[in-house]
């Protein structure tokens, strides 16, 4: 095992020894999402013509729970470490940036696809759901929770104290998620906030995610794939360059 | 090839009193080498900059200027070198709460790319007295422990060069025992050490070669024999609770009743006792001892202030 695969393999199993709070919670709340939003909409809200509004919605919250973990699991574990001081055993190893980058993201996709398959798993008794193309599942859960990955590395690189990390999460990453279509489609918006939701890159995982259980969607999947890469490769790209200076973790 | 080398290194930190953009300097133009095998010491009061040194070293903090390098390898332009021949003990008591210990010590081994430790760590917990300890979460470790586990930290990867910033802080008699056997039976393998303490008896008894600091200078540089040498031979010690008259108190080094006074020859302390007589001033506990490392660093660190 060379040095990232350990850091991979830490970080994987420091989320997993606190599955409860890890896996389970989230799991909850997608499914309390689930039957509330569920049971209240299903018969009002049809979204494509053939599409029950639960069966939307599972894919949605799937996805939004990928995302919420992904980053909730490298702007943690990094602010946690950089308060409790321990980050100085990583500090001290030959680990380079790029190292450090794989671990905390690797970890990270780790996190978002535990969560999202426990909550697909437990959500998907609920309706009936198709899959048209299985490929674009996979690709648009991995690309989203490494990007969600990467702005938690970055979040928790910034980030010196836990309030700061809870307003990126709860003024940033929160509103994106909730106003990406997650519990509708963009398509029954108005003009204007359609425009807007044009603009959101969570619009482009979610409305990707879809496409692969219904083969429809808001957006072309390669049109979201190109804007969630491109995010991705813009965020990486930071990601990388702050931990190679060492931006708030060496002087 | 030295161990350990600093070349012209500074240090600038942003002034956090003063005018925006102010600096003040944390370490101001140190050159030192150590040399392999050496058990090393860096002495000076708080702030002096050893922690700084210890930091640039370790890759922690960045120089301003200057160049540092462990057995030859460049600290910053050929930091995954450097890391794997050093070994450092942090000052903090720090740890990571969701791990064992035994956890820990496979991590930090993973991070160098050492695979199958098990042997050396198992011969570090049982050298570090830790061995029942191996499967206890970082949690429920005493003060002592923990630190002993940082010593176990560093050296997993079995480094050339042992760093220790200030080891003993606070730590009991049997652990500073059991730690300083350990570290002694290192050098005498060949391991290099470099070590930070406020106790100086203890770089006394450890260091062949001491470095002084003060305010981010190296204001004493030579073998310990030759630094006791040096100073004053002799201490005239002696218990009082009556006022020193001022040329004695002037020269006198006071902890509470506890009055101990530099002198080179026999004729000196004749004086002493002379002018004490004169004062009418009453002694008890009069005693005439060696020079000690304390005496050494109270002169250098007088003599540094006056300088500067």
């Amino acid at each position: 095992m060379t040095g990232w695969q350990m850091l991979l393999y830490k970080e994987v199993l420091r989320f997993w020894k606190v599955s409860f709070q890890t896996v389970a919670a989230p799991v909850l709340t997608a499914v309390l999402y689930l039957m509330i939003f569920g049971h209240v909409l299903e018969d009002h809200v049809r979204i494509y013509d053939s599409i029950s509004y639960t069966a939307f919605l599972v894919p949605g919250l799937v996805m939004m729970s990928i995302l919420q973990n992904a980053f909730a699991n490298s702007s943690s574990s990094l602010i946690q470490s950089k308060i409790m001081g321990n980050m100085v055993f990583l500090l001290l190893t030959p680990l380079s940036h790029w190292h450090w980058f794989i671990a905390y993201v690797g970890s990270s996709i780790a996190r978002g696809l535990v969560v999202g398959g426990g909550v697909f798993l437990v959500t998907v008794w609920f309706t009936h759901l198709t899959f048209v193309a299985p490929l674009w599942i996979l690709v648009f859960a991995i690309l989203g929770a490494a990007l969600l990955g990467t702005l938690g590395l970055i979040a928790g690189l910034w980030a010196e104290k836990f309030d700061q990390l809870a307003a990126f999460q709860n003024f940033i990453i929160m509103p994106m998620t909730f106003l990406s279509g997650v519990f509708y489609s963009i398509g029954s918006l108005p003009a204007f906030w359609q425009r807007a939701s044009h603009l959101n890159p969570f619009f482009y995982m979610i409305d990707g995610f879809r496409y692969g259980f219904f083969g429809v969607s808001d957006a072309s999947p390669w049109l979201s794939l190109a804007i969630v890469g491109l995010a991705f490769l813009i965020a990486a790209a930071l990601a990388v360059h702050l931990l190679r200076i060492g931006y708030k973790i060496r002087s | 090839m030295s161990a350990i080398s600093f070349q012209s290194v500074s240090k600038a930190y942003p002034s956090p009193r003063g005018p925006q953009g102010a600096t003040f300097l944390a370490l101001d133009g140190v050159s030192l080498e150590v040399a392999e095998g050496e058990f090393f010491g860096l002495l000076g009061p708080n702030g002096a900059g050893k922690t700084t040194m210890i930091s640039i070293l370790a890759g922690l903090t960045r120089a301003t200027s200057g160049r540092v390098t462990v057995m030859g390898s460049d600290v910053q332009a050929d930091y995954a070198q450097a890391r794997r021949k050093l070994g450092v003990v942090p000052q903090e008591l720090v740890f990571d709460p969701f791990f064992n210990v035994r956890e820990a010590l496979r991590f930090q081994s993973g991070y160098f790319g050492i695979k199958n430790n098990d042997a050396w760590i198992d011969e570090l917990l049982e050298s570090l007295g830790l061995t029942d300890k191996a499967n206890a979460n970082m949690r429920q470790l005493s003060g002592g422990m923990k630190r002993r586990v940082l010593v176990a930290q560093a050296l997993v990867h079995k480094p050339p060069v042992i760093v220790l910033d200030e080891p003993t802080a606070g730590v009991d008699v049997e652990l500073r025992q059991t730690l300083w056997q350990f570290i002694a039976k290192l050098n005498k393998q060949g391991h290099t050490v470099l070590l930070t303490t406020h106790y100086l008896e203890e770089a006394e008894a450890l260091c062949s070669r001491i470095a002084m600091l003060k305010t981010g200078r190296i204001v004493a540089l030579d073998q310990t024999s030759a630094l006791l040498k040096a100073a004053s031979s002799n201490v005239l010690r002696f218990k009082t609770a009556d006022t020193l008259p001022d040329a004695l108190a002037s020269r006198a080094r006071i902890t509470g009743r506890i009055v101990q006074l530099p002198a080179h020859n026999a004729l000196e302390i004749e004086q002493y006792l002379a002018a004490v007589r004169e004062a009418g001033v009453s002694v008890e506990d009069v005693e005439i001892r060696k020079a000690d490392l304390e005496d050494v660093f109270i002169d250098v660190m007088k003599a540094a202030g006056e300088s500067t």
